[in-house]
């Protein structure tokens, strides 16, 4: 038995990537990093600013996502998201200019404790991207 | 009797006209095609989204406290409507399908004595209504500057909703838009997004066991804001598809008419010129008969 599943992530503006031959994806949801394979119970979870690894055709493909919403279902993965950028095609302008942006908003007054928490794991995982 | 002069300038102008409207036309086309494949593309997102806010609602543990934006306030005095309508004109009866369909909603309102206030996204909207409703209309929008339908666009919007309501200012909120059916006929819509009606009663709640991480409400608190925005984008892709194929319709139209007239006075004018010949052609001969 195949050990495949699908994956589909969308973009408000468009499929981002639909794909049918994934074995794993590991995602950073809400509470901690999930990895999710075949068969895996439906859920429907938050993803927090990250990367994304892809696992198919034997080869590992990394995301950045920053932010979206999980549902596994029937063997079907659906991810939807405003941002998903494929890591190399990050540029390191694009990075600087965003851990900025979010620096910038952290210092805002009234956010709650819980968008505080988004953006440092946004500005943390920006910065592990740009260290490499 | 209008004079050979005047005719051919006639036929000059409209036929000037007839160039821009044809042009319009192939623009129009042009732009239609990506509206509508971006329409297209858009509708998984707010699709999956609908669904996925569906399952949680069936879910949710404790209705009592669950989220305002789903189960609304409680009392509907209130209403909030944006009319989504375009920046340009020249697009036959698009604007004032909505705007028709929003003002008998508004006196459908006004007559059951519930207040009535009005965010107007796009120019042409405004235009229309604020002879009426001047004072109702609390906000206006335009996005004439971003060349293509963008969700940052429809985030400033759904965030500027999400605003009023946590303010109390509004208890329900509708939105108005053309949606688009084919190039032909667009379908103005009504669509109540807070408090969220579930379009169908979705009786499949057997099969949703989902396990949550983290908690459904704490998902559906999330998730609720963005999925306003995610609505008004729809909102906007389907509107944008609607305005050009308007405006494609219209200016075939347009074309073939000024065609048509083209036609009709070029015959005037050759009519008139040959009576002209003819007439001078007499008082020669008349002229050469009384030497």
């Amino acid at each position: 038995m195949s050990e495949l599943f699908n994956l589909e992530i969308v973009n408000p503006e468009k499929s981002f990537l639909s794909a049918d031959d994934v074995k794993e994806v590991v995602v950073p949801a809400y509470e901690g990093e999930m990895g999710i394979l075949k068969n895996h119970i439906s859920i429907i979870s938050f993803l927090k600013p990250g990367i994304m690894k892809i696992y198919r055709n034997n080869a590992e493909e990394k995301f950045y996502i920053e932010d979206g919403i999980l549902e596994f279902k029937d063997d079907t993965l659906s991810i939807l998201t405003s941002k998903v950028i494929k890591l190399d095609k990050l540029d390191k302008s694009f990075i600087d200019n965003s851990i900025q942006e979010a620096e910038k908003s952290l210092l805002k007054e009234g956010i709650t404790d819980q968008q505080r928490f988004l953006i440092s794991q946004k500005i943390d995982s920006l910065k592990s991207i740009g260290a490499n | 009797m209008p004079s050979l002069d005047d005719l051919k300038k006639r036929i000059v102008s409209v036929k000037s006209t007839q160039k821009i409207t044809k042009a319009m036309k192939m623009v129009a086309a042009a732009k239609l095609k990506r509206a509508q494949d971006s329409a297209e593309k858009g509708r998984p997102y707010s699709e999956k989204m609908n669904k996925i806010i569906l399952n949680l609602s069936e879910n949710i543990s404790d209705k009592e406290n669950a989220p305002k934006l789903l189960t609304g306030t409680g009392s509907e005095k209130v209403h909030l409507c944006i009319i989504l309508t375009s920046d340009r004109g020249l697009c036959g009866g698009f604007n004032s399908n909505i705007i028709k369909k929003a003002k008998s909603f508004f006196e459908k309102i006004t007559k059951e004595g519930k207040t009535l206030k009005i965010i107007t996204v796009g120019s042409k909207g405004y235009d229309q209504l604020k002879r009426l409703y001047k004072d109702k209309i609390i906000e206006k929008i335009s996005f004439k500057e971003s060349k293509n339908t963008n969700y940052f666009d429809a985030e400033k919007v759904g965030n500027m909703i999400i605003e009023l309501f946590l303010k109390n200012e509004f208890d329900v909120c509708t939105i108005f838009y053309n949606k688009f059916k084919n190039v032909i006929t667009q379908i103005p819509q009504e669509q109540q997004i807070i408090p969220l009606k579930s379009s169908e009663p979705d009786n499949s709640s057997s099969e949703s066991n989902y396990e949550f991480e983290p908690e459904e409400d704490e998902i559906l608190g999330n998730l609720l804001p963005k999925n306003i925005s995610t609505q008004i984008f729809k909102a906007m892709l389907e509107n944008s598809a609607s305005e050009q194929g308007s405006r494609m319709s219209a200016m075939d139209n347009a074309t073939r008419n000024a065609g048509e007239m083209v036609d009709k006075l070029t015959i005037e004018y050759n009519r008139s010129r040959q009576a002209a010949i003819t007439k001078e052609l007499i008082e020669i001969i008349s002229g050469a008969e009384s030497l």
